[in-house]
């Protein structure tokens, strides 16, 4: 029989483990630091790095900690002047790969090399860079990799693996494997960004980050304003050192409101209307016998995947806008209308957990009387810089309740940004709409939380629709697959390629795990459970618009849909 | 008495490099629990100055398909691969393949580079992996190799050993591949109770010139002067002699650099950029004895396995012992 618990002792400390928990695993629980750059909870052990190197009382040599799993009466060692040696030296190794960018690098200045590095008393340029020459490429507008920066921990590789995208790889050239984009026909960057919150080094960041941040604030004799994702308010407070899943939606406000910018918008309201249309095609789909399941799109990685390999499953992709998209419209057509202001002299500005979304607002579906709805996509990384260059910090800046110059959004527009959010939001909505009843309860709890996939049945009219939420894409190949053989299995399927969803998304900060995205993820449903109004469809500024404004079906397609088409391989280049 | 015993009192080492007991190997692998079992011959034989696989291959393999063969009857419900790199494939393959008829035994062309010898590398390259990676270990191939089976994993050589094991006919020999800078070059089968000096004697092959030799292989071994040669080979069994006089000290180091820059896999810290320094270091002749300390330390200890741990050791032994430095 397995053993529950062993006991072991870190530097001279006894401590119970899991047995199957490595040391380096049960070191960090109880705080003992162990330097590990290669390893994320996310991956597979690969112990590459070399640093998180222990001793085994009893054996001769030196360990890694993060394969080495936690065993009986066993007594470890972290630090002895073996140890640390073999750290530095290791450490200067790993610089010599890395070309230093300190000042425009994402990692900064939390940076774990750096701290390492002082650490262990290891010297930086002790070795010349051998990767000075090593290429930089830009994937679509999205991602940036400077290949000059990689330390080889191939954490990407893994990662994009692990979504089944398989874009980056290692190569051979020239007896150095380098990590580099693939040349397969068949496989295509979707811009999720999870290459760049696992990566240790700073080598990937989103296009213009952070070079670009302050050109929407250089736009002249324009109306600027910002609009911010559900998952931003429980996820920027980290890069102001606040506690992890800290709500910071009025900092935010305060924030922006300090760099000028006059109106700030909340993409959770573009997410009831997304919300509110979205459960209209659905009751409509379920009603007609049309092309079910429905998969949501308001994931552009998602969408770009389907676009890209499977372009026959386009006709499932609801053509409901992506709440920014939504909103992004909104104002500059009702709200543009209403305060009279040209639409072309609107820049809107989307502060978006993600890098795909820089994707996104290029696409000319999208556009109204050729008009972009959005402007500019800076992630959360990017604002948060963007503050700190302007010395805001939004742990002391007084709160300023969101002004919302459209309306407030209900309890389901803010938890979209957790994986299962925007299914639970559309399931509350078109439950009503087909009933004609509201529910007696809204939470749809098997929807939720961090599990890849999740599947349930829920009764509507006495029919039973199956629905399924991925996150990860890989996860959602698993549909994809089980709807091949079975094409009737789901009625509804919901699929955000980042894990755990928006919360966990590529543009978010650094480091992600799951322990984090479950913070972010449950301060959104506490937002949701203190509102009034829970269910998009009935909000008030919901009504009003369609009442006002959305009065045609035309007008409706104009501004809340899009269409999707299939998609050669995007386009990579190499930029030196 | 059955094979597993026989072999345990043998004494019997893995002639692959690694010398680990061969009946131990076979005890842990029909104790292990799997669905079904796998037994791999090891022939991917790649480092310079070790070619007495091929000498086997070529001159005994009926020999080596009956240790495969008493190594099938021993695991029930197994299968095996014979393991070749490109050249042996070719040149083999017609033969095994008569030989192997109806029995459970592939042929496989290993396409990776000198590190596929190593055991879970080259069970990455049969499971057609992408990356030709080691594993970590535990588990070891013995409870957990190829396609997650226990796997017994023996070399060209061992194999043919365990044949004459069972016929009582093994007398504790081994075969050594000797070459360099002398007349009587190629693969002699003699005790392995032997020194170096006894085995260059009695082959004709000691020396009157001033020489150093290099034992086990022809990268990794270790660098010896005329008077340390009182001492067994071990390894892969092979001696490479070199002309003292003839030999450029830096010409030899950076042969091996450049077969340790291409053969490693690049995944650990260590070994990719240790290699990557003493190659530049080597090349450039320009070499700064802190920083080499610095590389063999941590390659030596932190290196994810055998290559990058035992890379060190000619740089080392030659510039020590040569004095170079």
């Amino acid at each position: 029989m397995q053993q529950t618990t062993v006991t072991l002792k870190i530097n001279g400390k006894t401590i119970k483990a899991d047995p199957k928990s490595t040391i380096l695993e049960v070191a960090k629980k109880h705080n003992i630091d162990i330097p590990a750059l290669c390893y994320h909870p996310d991956l597979p052990v690969k112990a590459n790095c070399r640093l998180c190197l222990i001793e085994i009382k009893g054996n001769e040599g030196l360990y890694t900690a993060c394969s080495r799993k936690a065993e009986e009466g066993i007594e470890v060692k972290t630090e002895s002047p073996e140890i640390v040696r073999a750290r530095r030296i290791n450490l200067e190794l790993i610089f010599a790969q890395h070309c230093e960018e300190c000042i425009d690098c994402i990692l900064f200045p939390d940076c774990e090399m750096l701290r390492l590095a002082k650490k262990y008393g290891a010297q930086c340029r002790r070795f010349t860079d051998r990767k000075t020459k090593y290429p930089i490429y830009q994937f679509g507008p999205s991602i940036i990799f400077d290949s000059r920066k990689c330390i080889d921990c191939r954490n990407c590789v893994d990662v994009c693996a692990k979504q089944n995208v398989n874009f980056l790889e290692i190569k051979e050239k020239g007896h150095l494997f380098q990590i580099v984009t693939s040349k397969d026909k068949d496989k295509d960057c979707i811009y999720c960004g999870q290459c760049i919150t696992h990566c240790p080094s700073g080598a990937f960041e989103a296009v213009g980050e952070f070079e670009d941040i302050e050109e929407p604030l250089k736009e002249k004799n324009k109306t600027v304003v910002f609009q911010i994702a559900p998952s931003i308010r429980s996820s920027i407070g980290e890069e102001f050192d606040m506690p992890h899943g800290s709500v910071v939606m009025e900092q935010i406000v305060a924030g922006i409101k300090k760099l000028g910018v006059d109106k700030v918008f909340d993409v959770s309201v573009g997410a009831d209307f997304t919300t509110t249309e979205e459960a209209k095609e659905l009751a409509e789909r379920l009603e007609k016998g049309s092309v079910l399941p429905m998969f949501t799109s308001c994931c552009p990685s998602w969408v770009k995947y389907v676009e890209f390999k499977y372009p026959k499953l386009i006709p499932h992709l609801t053509t409901v806008r992506s709440p920014h998209m939504m909103s992004g419209g909104l104002i500059k057509t009702y709200w543009a209308e209403k305060e009279k202001i040209d639409p072309k002299k609107i820049k809107v500005v989307s502060i978006m957990p993600c890098t795909s979304k820089k994707y996104e607002i290029t696409r000319k579906e999208f556009r109204i009387n050729g008009i972009p709805p959005v402007d500019y996509v800076l992630t959360t990384r990017e604002l948060a810089f963007l503050f700190r260059k302007h010395k805001i910090d939004l742990k002391t800046i007084k709160p300023i309740p969101a002004d919302n110059p459209i309306g407030d959004p209900s309890g389901a527009g803010v938890i979209y940004g957790a994986s299962g959010g925007v299914m639970e939001s559309a399931l509350r909505s078109a439950h009503e709409m087909i009933t004609g009843k509201p529910l007696k309860k809204l939470e749809f709890k098997n929807v939720r939380g961090l599990k890849g996939l999740k599947t349930a049945d829920i009764t509507i009219n006495k029919r039973k629709l199956k629905v399924a939420v991925a996150n990860g894409i890989a996860n959602a190949e698993k549909i994809i697959k089980e709807l091949e053989s079975d094409p009737k299995k789901y009625d509804y399927v919901e699929v955000m390629a980042c894990f755990g969803g928006c919360i966990g998304g590529g543009g978010q900060p650094v480091p992600t795990n799951d322990e984090i995205r479950k913070k972010r993820a449950q301060s959104l449903y506490k937002i949701d459970t203190k509102k009034k109004i829970r269910s998009a469809h009935q909000n008030p500024i919901v009504k009003k618009v369609y009442k006002e404004f959305l009065t045609s079906k035309k007008k409706i397609h104009h501004i809340c849909h899009s269409s999707f088409s299939p998609k050669p391989k995007s386009c990579i280049k190499q930029l030196r | 008495m059955t094979i597993i015993p026989k072999l345990m009192e043998s004494g019997l080492t893995g002639r692959g490099g690694g010398g680990f007991p061969t009946g131990k190997k076979w005890g842990i692998v029909k104790k292990a629990k799997g669905d079904k079992k796998y037994i791999v011959c090891n022939g991917s034989e790649g480092e310079p100055g070790v070619f007495k696989d091929r000498y086997i291959l070529e001159k005994y393999p009926e020999e080596v398909i009956e240790g495969i063969k008493i190594a099938l009857k021993t695991f029930p419900n197994s299968s095996a691969y014979i393991f070749l790199n490109k050249n042996y494939y070719k040149k083999f393959k017609t033969k095994l393949k008569s030989l192997t008829k109806n029995l459970p035994i592939t042929l496989f062309k290993k396409t990776g580079g000198y590190l596929s010898g190593e055991e879970t590398v080259l069970l990455n390259e049969i499971q057609k992996e992408t990356k030709y990676e080691p594993r970590l270990k535990p588990p070891y191939p013995t409870q957990s190799g190829l396609f997650n089976q226990p796997t017994l994993i023996n070399n060209v050589e061992t194999f043919y050993y365990i044949a004459q094991v069972a016929k009582d006919k093994y007398k504790q020999t081994r075969f050594y591949s000797i070459s360099g800078d002398i007349p009587n070059k190629g693969v002699f089968e003699l005790p392995i109770s032997w020194s170096a000096q006894k085995i260059l004697k009695e082959t004709g092959n000691f020396p009157a010139h001033p020489f150093f030799v290099q034992t086990g292989g022809g990268a990794m071994g270790e660098v010896l002067l005329p008077k340390e040669l009182n001492q067994k080979v071990e390894g892969a069994g092979a001696i490479i002699i070199y002309d003292k006089k003839k030999t450029d000290s830096f010409k030899l180091m950076e042969k091996w650099a450049k077969f340790f820059l291409k053969g490693n896999c690049d995944k650990c810290v260590p070994c990719r950029e240790g290699v990557y320094r003493i190659n530049e270091m080597v090349r450039t002749r320009k070499i700064d004895c802190k920083i080499l300390s610095d590389l063999f330390f941590v390659m030596e200890q932190t290196s994810f396995c055998p290559l990058g741990k035992g890379a060190t050791l000619p740089f080392k032994s030659l510039c020590n012992k040569l004095q170079l430095l």
